[in-house]
């Protein structure tokens, strides 16, 4: 089916664009990735939300959720990988899945991670960032797992289970890594080879292999569309949180500071309001064409 | 002209015979590539008797995903007597493959 809004990003400004979605009688669906990696589930205490205050972050995200679902909000569990629009419907490739919609609410949270040393030069030959795609061309050779989301794991073990020999990376060994798959502890990263990828430096160590999957949890935006425009860094938004592409909106910590759950929601209310009119609008032209 | 499905023997007849080929590597298990599938049917009828426009599944040709160093899905490949002249990874703009072709033609 192609959804009236697909909104990337499953926090407090994501989930408040659907719901509003929803409230205008509109089709919404969220593509999120693990709520591990949210920093609302990483919050001791939250104090400054209006009317709700002295919960935790979790039990706060969990009422957030349980009130979208509620609405009818459906969900797509994954990364969003890429973005891509054709004759007016945006196509979000998630994992094995294709997602569709009349419009976007970009809701992704800040994605602050630079790219490593060698990661944009060797794209397509060897650097992976989704092994549901690209394991079985791997399979019977040497590949490094770059963990820094918490579905990273699964994947590794999921590469493992293909046949190919994984070896994973990343500052801790995270509990859900199967037993025989080796593990190094690092956390700065390199990616080397010529041409192709041959080895991935982590802390300085060698491991050679023929392809590194980078998992993170989010891929930053600007990677997902290309000519989206930036303002200090952030998604530059005007007061009706539209993005300088038609049908794509933006809210929460992505649109710049300050970086606050209210914040979020009121900017994430407002992007699926203004998405919601936006489809009234093409709706109303498709109407008066016909006429 | 609908786009072709090539296995091995089909491929590399295309690949060598004179005019630029394009060839996208998928898998249905891939949701990328599933994103670019109506962008290559629509060129492949749009090309029709310019260029030859086709798609090979990774999953049956394995081989020649081998053979091509096809490390990443969806990878597309330009071919011209049988050489390769170009290759775009990943899901790219519809402008991005015309590019190439209008080039070559």
């Amino acid at each position: 089916m192609i959804y009236d809004i697909a909104v990337v990003g499953g926090g407090p400004a994501g989930l408040s664009a659907a719901v509003q979605a929803r409230q205008r009688n509109r089709t919404a669906v969220i593509v999120s990735g693990d709520d591990r990696d949210g920093p609302l589930s990483k919050t001791e205490r939250v104090d400054n939300y209006l009317g709700i205050h002295g919960v935790t972050g979790p039990e706060l995200l969990e009422r957030f959720k349980t009130h979208a679902e509620g609405m009818g909000v459906a969900r797509v569990t994954g990364r969003a990988l890429n973005i891509m629009s054709l004759n007016g419907t945006f196509y979000i490739g998630v994992g094995s899945e294709l997602v569709q919609s009349r419009t976007m609410v970009l809701a992704p949270g800040v994605v602050r991670r630079a790219k490593f040393p060698g990661e944009a030069e060797h794209m397509g030959a060897g650097v992976s960032y989704c092994a549901t795609c690209d394991g079985m061309l791997y399979r019977g050779r040497d590949v490094v797992v770059v963990g820094r989301s918490a579905e990273a794991p699964e994947e590794a073990n999921y590469l493992h289970g293909l046949g190919c020999r994984v070896t994973y990376t990343a500052p801790i060994r995270p509990e859900e890594l199967n037993a025989d798959i080796p593990f190094i502890k690092a956390s700065k990263i390199a990616v080397c080879g010529e041409g192709k990828v041959a080895s991935v430096k982590a802390d300085g160590q060698d491991i050679p292999c023929d392809g590194v999957f980078i998992l993170r949890s989010t891929v930053a935006p600007t990677d997902l569309l290309p000519a989206l425009e930036l303002r200090d860094g952030y998604i530059a938004v005007d007061r009706n949180m539209a993005t300088n592409i038609p049908g794509v909106f933006a809210a929460g910590d992505c649109t710049g500071q300050p970086l606050q759950i209210a914040k979020a929601v009121g900017e994430g209310q407002v992007a699926g309001h203004r998405a919601a009119e936006y489809l009234d609008r093409e709706d109303n032209k498709k109407t008066n064409q016909s006429k | 002209m609908a786009t072709i499905h090539f296995n091995k023997e089909g491929f590399e007849k295309a690949i060598t015979s004179g005019g630029i080929t394009m060839v996208d590597f998928w898998a249905s298990w891939c949701g990328p590539c599933r994103m670019l599938a109506p962008v290559i049917d629509d060129l492949a009828n749009k090309y029709e008797g310019k260029a030859v426009i086709g798609k090979v599944n990774v999953d049956d040709e394995q081989a020649l995903a081998m053979q091509y160093g096809v490390m990443s899905i969806p990878t597309v490949i330009f071919f011209k007597d049988g050489k390769e002249l170009d290759r775009k990874v990943g899901v790219m703009p519809a402008e991005a493959y015309t590019a190439v072709l209008d080039a070559n033609v």
